[in-house]
């Protein structure tokens, strides 16, 4: 006889019965397991969260007091009849994979992750399952990541380009990890690093919590092209092309992001230069996580879920769909396959 | 190759006119000469030959790369582009090469008819010594629809930067009939040999758009209106040696219209008429035709007798651009139509070819008055030219103005959407729309364009979110969203299931405020396309 399911798929998002707690979950419950600080994982309202103590200062940050508690990555705690523990997932500092063990049946929920070493972020641990809920924003097989250090190399070659023709660089980044892992990766001696404020807060919160950065100024009144001439300026992809942004004068505008792999989204954001930098795992990335759990069953969520999904039953996986309400890197360009109703149960 | 990508790439990162006249100046003058060539040729929309099909390129990449089909087919659609979706799924390549543009080009050419297993090892092959950026090219080489970024004109002001020759002088030596394979570089940007290009037309000169009231214009004494005939616009050549008619997209027409054979035997030698080709009502008043009835003889290279009564073909001239050999456009054109008058009053009766009327009016309220008949004579609208302007090169705006009527328009409710491709890839830009017949929902038209970024952006959220079926890359939605479509033009169309086809459909407003309950019916349109003069086309088929 079947037993019952470790972790269920629910409307306001995966649910434990037998621990009575949901894994970044979309509406207000009362305990609340948070893989990282990205909004569409760490939502406000719930009852208690839990998370790694190195995400934490950065969800206190964005939800504010509370009722937190924290844990250190590979440390077991029983809740209800279940046993959970945080693996690093890669994806930014402090982010986890959930480990949640019934019985020695153990089913993991990846969050978001890459298994490159981004230079900043706890590096990726892949961790025997027999069940996997893997996201997959980048599950097609155009989207392939080069090295870190090549991806910084031209960033550093760009803004050194720039600042010898005298103008500014404006560098879109996602404020939380993305703008910290090219602080991290760049060649601080090209020029004067300037952050939006939203980047800078991020860095202030990372700061206290030990994590080391380079030197950074925040934009305000009296910074700009004149005052820092050749800088690079760190900023939310949203400020690209805003008024905000025209303080930089004749800037060259560029935005860091696994989309920018498709030359059509660059265009469409009306950039001359991208670079393809993303804090998910690509599609080798994605196969090669899934294959070191060992798992039989996976369930895909976050992107071409789909299409990942037919991918995966070819490749002998018994595959799911876990529907989600929110999308997070994928804002541009999206295929938020939810179609069906969320019928996320396999069919065996 | 390795040149040509960095061409791309400077090109496809900037939005600078000068920036990219720069880069591809640049090129023009340190690039090997068959590769300039080749260059011009590809940005003047001239391809080599497809040697290998889509589908083709589709398997055997797939093949490569490991992947079944289906998911190389799934990740088209979310790249937008056939060659990049290719270029990216590819493993990385094991060789390097610098062979240039010209010898792969030369290459595939070579390939067309070669059996099946030959152009799948050629093409394999080439895969693996290009880098991503360059097999991206390598491929579109292939697929076409070779766009960079730089118009015609764009590459000609590079060339002449490049070689010093006068830009109209360049504009003109790339008209017409070549190809690489048919000439070189040197002979390409060479002065004219006479010899060689009897049948070289010259390039169109093109008017903007008029926003403005026509009395900001001044005088209209000072202006020639004339009809905007709603053909072919078509360049007619009578030299030694020479007898052409060309069409505005520089494709050589003169046998698919025999109409205008006689012509040889009658103009003038050294004549170049600029004029509108329309099939032609063959009894009564000697009225166009609309566009339908002409756009049955454009495909045909035979013409069969019938059709060729049914559609007779006539060119209402507009302008002269050679007489007696000079090449007189720099001439004010008020003398240009005194002399085109009388080229055209001197030819006997029966000829295909006579002058595109003046519109004549007291004032600009006469002329407006005229211009809202334009539909009853199948023209789009009025043409304004200034009696003293030369025949420019290209669009030049200030001398000539089109002064098209406003389009119809018709509320309607999207039912189906599709993706986009290139930069609209993973955006819903294609619409199928449909009007109300009784309680039923009619499909009549699609649409893809008119709106913002921000408004497709929206309607995709909306797509994703409310999809009620789909159909490989078409998705059918509930019909919600009403949009107000605009269009030029209506024609009976048995083999639409609505009866009706639209001429340049196309959304302007996305109308929020309006309920399904209040969108046009299928009866509009019929009236419509009833109140039109001349059906070249049977009625509507009975079964709706």
């Amino acid at each position: 006889m079947a037993r019952d399911p470790v972790l269920i798929f629910t409307e306001k998002g995966i649910y434990c019965p037998d621990g009575d707690f949901f894994i970044d979950p979309w509406r207000p419950v009362a305990r609340a397991l948070i893989t990282h600080g990205h909004s569409d994982h760490a939502r406000p309202g719930h009852g208690s969260y839990l998370a790694t103590a190195a995400a934490a200062p950065v969800i206190r940050h964005r939800l504010g007091d509370v009722a937190m508690d924290t844990i250190a990555y590979g440390e077991p705690r029983r809740i209800g009849g279940v046993t959970v523990s945080f693996h690093p997932a890669g994806h930014v500092p402090g982010s986890a994979q959930i480990r949640v063990e019934r019985a020695g049946e153990v089913w993991v929920v990846s969050g978001d992750y890459k298994v490159q070493d981004d230079g900043l972020s706890e590096p990726f641990a892949p961790v025997p399952c027999h069940s996997f809920i893997s996201e997959c924003t980048f599950g097609l097989p155009v989207f392939h990541w080069q090295s870190n250090a090549a991806v910084m190399g031209q960033i550093n070659r760009w803004w050194a380009a720039n600042a010898a023709e005298g103008r500014v660089s404006v560098l879109g980044a996602y404020a939380l990890g993305k703008a910290q892992r090219i602080l991290t990766g760049i060649d601080a001696s090209i020029g004067p690093v300037l952050t939006h404020g939203a980047v800078e807060a991020t860095n202030a919160v990372l700061r206290a919590q030990g994590i080391r950065l380079p030197a950074t100024t925040q934009v305000t009144a009296g910074v700009d092209a004149a005052s820092h001439p050749g800088a690079l300026v760190l900023a939310p992809p949203s400020a690209l092309g805003s008024v905000w942004a025209a303080r930089f004068g004749p800037a060259a505008q560029a935005f860091a992001s696994g989309w920018m792999a498709l030359r059509g989204v660059r265009r469409r954001r009306g950039l001359a230069q991208g670079f393809v930098l993303s804090d998910h795992a690509d599609w080798d990335g994605l196969n090669a996580a899934i294959r070191a759990t060992g798992a039989e069953r996976v369930f895909v969520t976050h992107g071409y879920t789909s299409v990942f999904r037919r991918w995966l039953e070819t490749q002998g996986y018994e595959a799911g769909i876990v529907a989600t309400e929110y999308e997070g890197e994928g804002l541009d360009a999206p295929e938020a396959e939810v179609i069906a109703p969320p019928a996320a149960e396999p069919t065996t | 190759m390795i040149r040509f990508a960095a061409l791309f790439d400077a090109l496809d990162r900037t939005t600078k006119t000068n920036a990219k006249v720069a880069a591809l100046a640049e090129y023009f003058r340190e690039a090997p000469e068959a590769d300039r060539l080749w260059t011009i040729a590809l940005l003047s929309g001239r391809r080599p030959k497809r040697a290998v099909t889509s589908t083709e390129l589709r398997i055997w990449a797939a093949e490569a790369a490991g992947l079944p089909l289906w998911l190389v087919e799934e990740a088209y659609p979310v790249v937008g582009d056939l060659a990049e979706t290719i270029a990216l799924i590819l493993p990385a390549a094991g060789q390097t090469s610098d062979r240039p543009l010209a010898t792969w080009i030369t290459d595939l050419i070579a390939l067309t008819g070669q059996p099946a297993a030959a152009r799948r090892s050629f093409i394999l092959a080439a895969w693996d010594q290009l880098a991503t950026a360059e097999r991206f090219l390598f491929n579109k080489l292939i697929t076409g629809g070779f766009r960079m970024g730089v118009s015609r004109g764009l590459m000609t002001r590079a060339l002449a930067e490049a070689t010093g020759i006068a830009e109209s002088a360049l504009a003109h030596r790339l008209m017409g009939d070549w190809s690489p394979q048919t000439t070189s570089y040197a002979r390409l940007i060479a002065p004219d040999d006479p010899q060689a290009d009897a049948a070289k037309p010259y390039p169109f000169a093109l008017a903007a758009a008029l926003e403005a009231e026509p009395g900001s214009l001044g005088q209209p004494g000072d202006w020639l209106a004339e009809w905007k005939w709603d053909g072919i616009r078509g360049q007619l050549i009578h030299r030694p040696g020479a007898f052409a008619l060309w069409s505005r997209g520089e494709e050589l027409i003169t046998d698919r219209f025999p109409e205008f054979a006689p012509l040889a035997d009658f103009l003038p030698m050294g004549t170049v008429i600029d004029g509108e080709v329309l099939a032609w009502h063959a009894a009564g008043d000697g009225a166009p035709q609309p566009f339908a009835a002409l756009q049955k003889r454009i495909g045909r290279l035979n013409v069969s007798k019938k059709l060729l009564a049914e559609a007779p073909a006539r060119m209402l001239a507009y302008d002269l651009l050679e007489d007696a050999g000079q090449d007189i456009r720099a001439r004010p054109l008020a003398e240009r139509r005194a002399r085109l008058a009388a080229i055209i009053a001197a030819l006997p009766g029966g000829m295909a070819l006579a002058l595109s009327p003046p519109v004549m009016a007291d004032d600009w309220a006469g002329v407006a008055t005229l211009r809202a008949t334009a539909r009853d004579r199948n023209a789009e609208g009025l043409m304004l030219k200034r009696l003293s302007s030369p025949y420019h090169l290209g669009r030049k705006r200030g001398d000539w103005w089109k002064w098209k009527l406003d389009p119809h328009t018709v509320d309607a409710v999207m039912i189906y959407a599709q993706a986009g491709s290139g930069r609209r890839a993973t955006l819903y830009t294609d619409f199928t729309f449909a009007v109300r017949d009784g309680d039923d929902l009619v499909p009549f038209t699609k649409a893809y364009s008119g709106l913002t970024d921000a408004e497709f952006r929206q309607i995709t959220d909306w797509v994703r979110r409310n999809t009620l079926e789909r159909f490989g890359p078409v998705r059918r939605v509930p019909p919600e969203l009403v949009f107000e479509l605009a269009f030029e033009g209506i024609q009976a169309s048995p083999r639409h299931k609505s009866g009706i086809a639209l001429r340049f459909p196309r959304m302007i407003r996305w109308r929020r405020d309006k309920p399904v309950a209040e969108i046009d019916t299928l009866d509009t349109l019929r009236a419509l396309l009833a109140g039109q003069r001349g059906f070249s086309t049977p009625a509507p088929p009975e079964d709706i």
